[in-house]
């Protein structure tokens, strides 16, 4: 069960032509997709995709009606090779995932795919993860375009021209044979907006009739001598019929004016940033109209030499508008214009950033350079200066960062508790980490991990550190990682080469970081995906011998079996499985069940976590062993001490993990667990007014004696 | 071309506060009120905590309607070119204003002013928490108009979350050209907790009508009537210099609750001690800064958390009532507390008369042999009658302190501490302060106090090695920064070989 449930939005992937669509950029682009009569779609999760994923798993019906297979896929290679099936037929399929990353994954397929070519429209839609937010490395895309010639759509970012891009780019795909990626800036994925729709499309010819009539050309398998035929292919056929089809269909765009000499050239993704900074110099409307000549590129890869030809021809400077480094396509524009012996300074990088995200503020600071530079009379009269740094205090000092963290209750944080008492108990170690909630170790306040080297490769990332006898190493893995490929690329690797390392598995029953997806070895009912796979049981099946599961939240125990691990003489892999249900999706399960029963006059017992603030010193060991978001501080209420109490608010989900490490950490006595009864049985209320009599008059006695030192 | 321009709100909220809840509703209520919404974010990790931006433009459909053109509307808050800025919290105002999103010019800022404490303010090893204050004065700096209120205390009064109270402020702030009554009908057709967001939105909307200024807390101190035994005592505290009677007040408080009458009385000794000390030295100078840090830190080692001194509070009426308020249970909900204790054999030894707990931990056999009974965790049900008289009775056992293994070692080196104070002072006044408030290191239980105590010894071994030097006060309290800088003690480590 996802995060995020998109049930009710998907009927809106219903509605039919001329209807209004409002709704998330993601889902504009499933609506695309069924109006453009796709057979089948797969992808893999991951920011900004994921939300495409929750909401194709959603609508999982509707697309059942219109025949179209949908595939949670085991990672982006997998859903990148399911391109195969637009080889020999005439088929439309779209595969998703987060960039760079999964196409990092997927290249492998997509080299194939492409050096064979397709028959039927093949879309690829990158979520970019570029910029502000951004959780992986900065990297374009743009390169895997380029190396696997696969045209690369970067469209404007308002619903109707993202929802025109999905549809253009399976015809682009038929026209030239060749697999098109639309790439979806993080923004434009999670943009709500609205679009005019047109009616779903069934696909004329279907997965069953691919399936019952075969069809075989071994010229389109990547094998001699037909791979070396490919490259010739792709040159002499399918680039100019892409060519052709972009200029035909106009799907790079002229706007704003005609006149002067100079102009702009932009990415289509980078569009309505460029009409916001030319507004704010009073340049443009609110409706992008300008005088200022504008080249969008819709399509980032290929360049249409004639089309910047024309533009440039005329002008003395372009500012070219290209995020992302290296500079592709700058490059390339140069090299166009050269050719054509055309004197148009390109302007790009050097006067807004070799790297980074291009902002509002730069891109308007860019544009500001520019005309200043190479048409002064368009910004002449303009108020705007670049940058101006405000002449009021600076709260640099003040505003601290908030990195993400772990949720509260997360049963992932008393695993690395128990990593950091390991410390104490065995010495230090080196921490290979992977990707997944997990990661969040290596901020405060745990700063546990050394490195970390992809999705599934956290024990791969700790394989080169074998030499016998010294201290073993600990790598992370979560259990999207292993089913993604962890099990062959670190399990079985190490079983195989001997390995000697220790691998902690964190297994909360799903793809928790990317928000929640069922996985092979989910423990909830799925009626669409089979799960209930064990991972322990893949492990001996690949030749794991010393596998321990262990409760997450029982940090003594996971302590234990961490040093045990260290030091065991058994040879090979060590893994020590930490279980327990991701608390966010336990919540969103058990919390209106537990309100029912309440209601229906059950007996429950609440669990809460709170820490005294008398005998609270104020040291915060606690929360440097914890970090949970409901265990904060407050003014301290004792009038001779300074520092601010342990303090747990009020979301505290009663995971026990503050009371734990109290326990195994031997840190102090100010925790306490109350157990709220609602609905108490007559048991239940006749112990409690026997406790109350002894306790309370007991109390008063006290009481009574500290009155009269009191003042 | 002003009134042609969209209306651009940035919304700076924590994840998981529900920032993208306000969102949506601000596009329903645009839609509602006739144009066009484009809203966006970026969820990723940030929603895990950490801080996040959603981002809205408003247009005017009839507008667009009327160029037969849909407006171009920006992705991103560019400064400069932001309306309406709310902050869920005190300093993702200030994260707003360092953004630069909040101009004079345009921009009205909607902010609570309640903290969430960041993890690096919250797991500092003292108090690390930000200084409000400046992003209140850059507020009044940079708004064009200026919302302050408790956004929290509102969601805590409506019985809501901050989005309904984010809503209601948005609505009370009238930067928006909606009527109030068309916010009321988006959160109806919600259909989620309506009731609870209603009245939270409300209280939210009234405090925006109101309060544009920054709350001012006062707190009145209870006035209590005085026993016949402390009367005198209280008396000697008005001998003390004026500046430092009311921390003394706390303190003969704090070691009378903690032991005796004559405990208190020991404590005004020292403390009187200390105050001749400061005259003769000429504290006026200084404002007798010695004595009144010396009331406070010496009423704190004084009454020095041991196994009775826990046991007491865990038992009061008064921590009793705490509880309950604090976990939120009804009047007559039963309530179970179960305490998470580890005394180790360290702290058994220390609560023994001190022969007896020294021999125990003198002897490797027996200290192994009674740590064996001590090595796991304790839970105790302190709401169950056996927890209940099992800490009652260790409560008790506070008559015998005195006798104690811990007493013993506390009352020497607090006396070793005085001797440094007293010696210091009349050459190296700001010195003595210095040693004085090194005490502030010597806290918490178990590890955590072993390594404060360490901190503690090392600091007065240099005090003892350096104290001639001219500037070792403000050496000193670098010292004592750098102790508490982390828990490893490597900053110490540096700090103290620096000065060799």
């Amino acid at each position: 069960m996802a995060e995020r449930s998109f049930a009710r939005e998907v009927e809106k992937l219903r509605i039919g032509a001329g209807e209004f669509f409002h709704g998330e950029g993601i889902l504009a682009v499933t609506k695309a997709l069924l109006q453009s009569g796709v057979s089948y779609v797969g992808g893999y999760q991951g920011a900004p995709i994921s939300h495409l994923m929750d909401v194709l798993a959603d609508a999982e019906d509707i697309m059942a009606e219109l025949g179209v297979h949908f595939e949670a896929s085991a990672s982006e290679a997998a859903a990148a090779a399911m391109l195969a099936a637009s080889v020999n037929y005439p088929l439309r399929g779209a595969v998703a995932w987060k960039s760079v990353v999964g196409t990092n994954v997927a290249s492998d397929a997509l080299s194939n795919v492409a050096s064979g070519g397709v028959t039927g429209g093949a879309l690829i839609i990158v979520g970019e993860d570029y910029g502000e937010g951004s959780s992986i490395m900065q990297e374009r895309t743009h390169a895997f375009a380029m190396k696997s010639q696969i045209w690369l759509l970067d469209p404007r970012p308002n619903l109707a021209s993202i929802v025109n891009a999905v549809e253009t780019g399976f015809e682009l795909s038929e026209a030239s044979n060749t697999p098109v990626m639309l790439q979806l800036r993080i923004r434009a994925c999670h943009v709500y907006g609205r679009f005019v729709a047109h009616d779903n499309v069934r696909p004329a010819y279907g997965l069953a009739d691919a399936m019952q009539k075969p069809v075989r050309d071994t010229n389109r398998i990547v094998l001699p001598p037909a791979n070396f035929l490919h490259e010739h292919e792709k040159i002499d056929r399918r680039w100019p019929a892409a060519i052709d089809f972009i200029k035909a269909r106009k799907l790079n765009e002229f706007l704003g004016g005609h006149m002067g000499d100079s102009g702009i050239i932009v990415q289509g993704g980078l569009y309505n940033t460029l009409i916001r900074a030319l507004e704010t110099l009073g340049l443009a409307d609110s409706f992008g109209e300008t005088d200022v000549p504008i080249y969008v590129l819709n399509v980032t890869y290929p360049l249409i030499s004639d089309e910047i030809v024309g533009f440039c021809a005329d002008k003395r400077a372009v500012l070219l508008i290209e995020e992302g480094q290296p500079e592709f396509i700058e490059h390339e524009m140069n090299a166009v214009l050269r050719r054509a012996n055309i004197d148009a300074r390109i302007v790009g990088k050097s006067l807004l950033s070799r790297a980074g995200e291009y902002t509002g503020q730069l891109v308007k600071d860019g544009v500001l350079r520019f005309f200043r530079e190479y048409a002064p009379s368009r910004v002449a009269d303009s108020q705007v200066t670049i940058a101006a740094a405000p002449n009021m205090p600076t709260l640099n000092h003040v505003v601290p960062a908030r990195p993400a963290g772990f949720c509260t209750g997360c049963p992932e944080r008393p695993i690395f508790t128990a990593m950091k008492l390991a410390e104490m108990d065995v010495g230090p170690y080196h921490v290979s980490c992977d990707i997944g909630c997990h990661l969040f170790s290596i901020l405060p306040p745990f700063n546990i991990g050394n490195t970390t080297m992809g999705y599934g490769l956290g024990m791969a990332g700790a394989s080169a550190f074998q030499a016998r006898g010294s201290q073993r190493t600990v790598a992370v893995m979560g259990d999207g990682g292993f089913w993604h490929n962890g099990l062959t690329s670190g399990v079985g690797n190490a079983v195989f080469n001997g390995n000697d390392g220790v691998l902690v598995l964190v297994d909360n029953g799903y793809s928790a970081a990317t928000g929640g997806q069922d996985i092979l070895s989910s423990r909830g009912t799925n009626s669409r995906r089979n799960t209930h796979h064990p991972m322990a049981a893949a492990m001996r099946g690949v030749g794991v011998d010393w596998i321990r599961t262990v409760r997450s939240y029982d940090v003594s125990a996971l302590r234990r079996e961490l040093a045990a691990a260290m030091t065991t003489k058994a040879k090979g892999p060590k893994v020590i499985i930490a279980e327990s249900e991701c608390m966010l999706n336990k919540q969103r399960r058990e919390a209106p069940l537990t309100r029912n029963r309440i209601a229906s006059g059950a007996r429950v017992v609440k669990e809460r976590f709170g820490v005294d603030a008398d005998t609270c010193t104020g040291d915060h060991s606690c929360i440097r062993l914890s970090g949970c978001p409901t265990l904060t501080i407050r003014d301290n209420p004792d009038p001779l001490r300074e520092d601010p109490v342990a303090h747990v608010l009020d979301d505290c989900v009663g995971c026990g993990h503050c009371g734990e490490t109290a326990h195994a950490a031997i840190l102090c006595p100010s925790f306490y667990r109350a157990d709220l009864i609602f609905n108490p049985t007559v048991w239940d209320r006749l112990r409690a007014s026997v406790r109350r009599t002894v306790i309370g008059f007991l109390q008063r006695r006290s009481d009574a004696r500290r009155a009269r030192f009191a003042f | 071309m002003v009134e042609n321009r969209s209306i651009n709100i940035a919304i700076l909220a924590i994840g998981g506060q529900g920032g993208g809840v306000v969102a949506e509703w601000i596009v329903q209520l645009a839609e509602r009120a006739g144009y066009l919404a484009q809203y966006t974010s970026v969820p990723g990790v940030a929603q895990r905590t950490g801080a996040t931006i959603y981002y809205i433009e408003l247009f005017p459909e009839a507008l667009a309607k009327a160029r037969g053109k849909e407006p171009v509307l920006a992705l991103m808050p560019v400064p400069g070119d932001v309306d309406i800025v709310i902050a869920s919290e005190l300093m993702e105002a200030g994260r707003a204003m360092q953004r630069g999103l909040v101009t004079p010019d345009r921009t009205t800022l909607i902010a609570s002013t309640h903290r969430i404490y960041a993890i690096s303010e919250r797991s500092a090893m003292g108090d690390g928490r930000s200084n409000g204050s400046e992003v209140f004065a850059a507020g009044e700096a940079r708004a064009r108009r200026l919302v302050w209120l408790d956004m929290e205390a509102a969601a805590r009064q409506g019985g809501s979350v901050i989005s309904a109270a984010m809503f209601g402020a948005l609505a009370g702030s009238g930067a928006l050209p909606f009527p109030r009554a068309l916010f009321e009908e988006v959160i109806r057709v919600g259909g989620r907790a309506v009731e609870a967001n209603l009245s939270t939105f409300a209280i939210a909307h009234d405090d925006a009508v109101g309060a544009v200024q920054p709350p001012e807390s006062a707190q009145p101190s209870p006035k209590r009537r005085v026993g016949a035994a402390v009367a005198p005592l209280l008396a000697r505290i008005e001998t003390l210099p004026f500046i430092a009677q009311d921390m003394a007040r706390e303190g003969l408080r704090r070691t009378v609750d903690y032991q005796d009458i004559a405990y208190g009385r020991l404590y005004l000794d020292r403390l009187a001690a200390i105050a001749g000390v400061d005259h003769a030295s000429g504290g006026e100078r200084y404002r007798y800064e010695l004595t009144t840090e010396m009331a406070r830190y010496l009423a704190l080692w004084m009454s020095f958390e041991d196994t009775f001194r826990v046991a007491d509070l865990k038992t009061r009426s008064t921590r009793f009532a705490r509880f309950r308020n604090e976990v939120k249970a009804a009047p007559d909900q039963i309530v179970g507390v179960t305490e998470f204790m580890h005394p180790r054999i360290e702290e058994v030894c220390d609560s023994l008369p001190a022969a007896v707990g020294r021999a125990i931990l003198g002897s490797p056999l027996l200290r192994r042999g009674f740590g064996r009974l001590f090595r796991r965790g304790r839970r105790i049900r302190t709401t169950s009658l056996g927890g209940f008289l099992l800490l009652y009775t260790l409560a008790a056992g506070r008559r015998l302190r005195r006798m104690t293994l811990r007493y013993q070692r506390e009352l020497a080196a607090i006396e070793a501490w005085l001797g440094r104070i007293v010696a210091a002072a009349p050459t190296h006044y700001a010195l003595a302060v210095e040693i004085a408030i090194c005490q502030k290191l010597i806290k918490g239980y178990g590890d955590t106090h072993a390594r404060g105590a360490a901190s503690f010894a090392r600091l007065m071994q240099a005090c003892d090695q350096h104290k001639a030097r001219p500037d070792f006060a403000a050496t000193l309290r670098s010292l004592r920064d750098a102790a508490l800088a982390d828990d490893s003690g490597s900053a110490l480590d540096k700090a103290i070989a620096d000065l060799e």
